[in-house]
């Protein structure tokens, strides 16, 4: 598969499960990522695709198998949690920006105190950011004053500002008002385009036809299938599959 | 066509005094019951309120005339008699001035400290020097200063002591007893379970009388801890389980997905502690820890049970003498003020908190 071609692969989810008290959440699962590779995550929902991308940047903890991310075995190990975590950026369906901070306070803190970048050169970088998802003017107010999806633009240029060699997307045009999901959706082609690795769970079959390298097709905790777009959307192999995009695209 | 102002302005809208009665104290039929019965409560308890207070008391002329009007009339000069002592309890007299002098710094820097514009590092230097000084001249013992042992403390001055001192270190005792409940470390959790279950569930007036009585059992002879202090920490770590109850409730208020994102970023335990969790926290919960804080205020009045003597206290110690006992309403009165303006300041200040913590909040 072209998956594996790029060298070694920057994700490696190997036979992972994950229990919610007697609920399997995630059955079995292994997935290997490539670096620059975009791969988006579909299936109903419950279907665990939330929770398999969360247990890469260990929000989620998973009770079997390896998870390893840049070379760095996701264990017990704080450091190795820490070490991720700068490295993968994360955007959730509820944008998830510190209310009490501003716009720019809110892209600057990490680098200044994880990255111990000087605060000079994070406002400028943060600047920067915030140019690039066109949203530089409300660099000084507070997220409860922007808009859906200008609170989404943000979110994504907070994780841009540490430089992160993933980019974790969960649902991010979920909780949008319809008018609203494009300027986000650009900003996320705008990053595929320039080279990001990206998970990005989502029910954008548009998107994920313009930009995914690769579909992936998740139901009741187990990857079912996965492909290319092209080949995912013209001839899905499993019942499951041609079941949920009979549902989501027709209509 | 012309429309004029009258027209296009909403209908209701109250003119003139008889409109605004209408709008604010007779609305509804219960809106105007409501007021009649405000209106008839007032009638019967104003005017033997001001006779006593104002029309019938005595403002000068000494014992006498208080003695006059004993039974109709309230006795001010009794405070204008008493006012030292109430003050400033058995402090020597000749250097009350001390007292006066360090209340005047403290309520210099709290008044400092309550503006946002000056929460710099340079205001917690002038804290620093501010307790410094405010102990030098409260104890004494250098030249010029003859030293006053804590036992001469009192009045309003140590109300202040007591309570200043409980709010500035209960708090972050309290944030860390906080954190500590929820933390993932077991022995640290149990142990703050513990410590705030314990403190909480007995009254003050047993700390205090363990702070006191039991405290000394357990010290080396010769060492000696001061009974001010003693008390001090009582009402501080008694504050201190409190408020982190308060607190605790703020953390619990806190939406899951701050703490993702967080994470996420890679802050790590303290960075996502001190710059996400806390501040949100604890502006959530100004309003209950004010009002923790104005209990704590009032509850150092206990500590006359092991005889020291606070504003309250002292208060009593006035009305104590014979020939001015049957005044001791009026003195309870005068303190009662005394507490009331501060509890009120304090009251006032959290809603200027709370607007502060919620601006550019708009949800």
């Amino acid at each position: 598969m072209s998956a594996n071609d790029a060298g070694t692969p920057i994700i490696r989810i190997d036979h992972v499960s994950k229990w919610y008290g007697a609920f399997q959440a995630l059955k079995d699962v292994t997935l290997d990522v490539a670096r620059k590779e975009r791969i988006v995550i579909c299936g109903p929902s419950g279907s665990g695709k939330s929770t398999l991308i969360r247990c890469v940047n260990k929000l989620e903890d998973h009770q079997q198998g390896r998870i390893e991310v840049d070379g760095v075995t996701l264990d017990e190990n704080v450091r190795n949690i820490e070490h991720v975590r700068r490295e993968v950026g994360m955007v959730f369906q509820q944008f998830n920006l510190f209310p009490h901070l501003t716009i720019l306070q809110n892209l600057t803190l990490a680098p200044i105190w994880v990255r111990k970048m000087p605060k000079k050169d994070a406002e400028a970088a943060a600047m920067a950011y915030l140019e690039r998802v066109q949203i530089a003017e409300q660099a000084g107010k507070f997220p409860g004053q922007l808009s859906g999806g200008q609170q989404q633009r943000v979110a994504i240029a907070r994780s841009l500002c540490m430089t992160p060699k993933i980019m974790l997307f969960d649902e991010p045009t979920s909780a949008l008002d319809p008018e609203m999901i494009k300027e986000v959706l650009e900003v996320m082609v705008g990053l595929a385009r320039d080279g990001m690795t990206m998970l990005v769970v989502t029910h954008e079959m548009g998107f994920a036809r313009e930009i995914a390298d690769r579909v992936v097709f998740m139901d009741r905790g187990e990857i079912v299938e996965q492909a290319p777009p092209k080949d995912f959307f013209a001839n899905p192999k499993s019942e499951r599959t041609r079941l949920f995009l009979s549902q989501i695209l027709g209509h | 066509m012309t429309i004029d102002a009258a027209h296009s302005a909403p209908a209701t809208v109250p003119i003139g005094v008889s409109g605004w009665l209408r709008a604010n104290l007779f609305s509804s039929p219960l809106n105007a019951f409501l007021t009649l019965l405000g209106v008839g409560v007032l009638a019967l308890i104003m005017p033997p309120l001001v006779r006593w207070g104002v029309l019938n008391a005595a403002w000068s002329g000494g014992l006498e005339a208080c003695k006059a009007v004993q039974g109709t009339g309230a006795c001010w000069v009794f405070i204008a008699e008493k006012y030292r002592l109430m003050l400033f309890g058995l402090y020597p007299y000749e250097e009350q001035w001390r007292p006066l002098l360090m209340m005047a710094i403290l309520i210099v820097l709290l008044l400092a400290s309550m503006n946002h514009a000056f929460w710099r590092p340079r205001l917690a230097a002038a804290w620093v020097a501010g307790y410094l000084a405010m102990a030098v001249l409260m104890w004494g013992g250098v030249p010029g200063l003859p030293f006053v042992e804590t036992d001469k403390w009192g009045g309003l001055p140590l109300t202040l002591i007591l309570t200043v001192n409980a709010i500035v270190f209960s708090f972050p005792i309290a944030i860390a007893l906080a954190l500590g409940r929820r933390s993932d470390l077991p022995v640290i959790r149990t142990l703050c379970i513990l410590f705030i279950e314990v403190v909480r569930g007995v009254p003050l007036i047993s700390v205090l009388f363990v702070a006191s009585l039991m405290i000394p059992l357990f010290l080396p002879s010769g060492m000696d801890i001061n009974k001010l202090l003693r008390a001090q920490i009582g009402i501080i770590l008694f504050a201190g389980a409190y408020v982190a109850e308060v607190i605790r409730g703020g953390l619990q208020a806190l939406p899951k997905g701050q703490l993702e994102a967080a994470d996420s970023l890679g802050l790590g335990y303290w960075q996502k502690t001190g710059f996400i969790v806390l501040p949100q926290a604890l502006s959530l919960v100004i309003p209950p820890m004010v009002n923790s804080f104005i209990a704590t205020f009032k509850d150092t009045s206990l500590v006359i049970i092991i005889g020291l003597f606070d504003l309250f206290g002292s208060a009593r110690m006035a009305a104590n003498d014979p020939a001015w006992r049957p005044f001791y309403v009026e003195g309870l009165l005068f303190v009662a003020l005394i507490y009331f303006v501060f509890c009120y300041s304090l009251a006032r200040y959290s809603r200027y908190l709370e607007k502060l913590a919620r601006r550019g909040e708009v949800r």
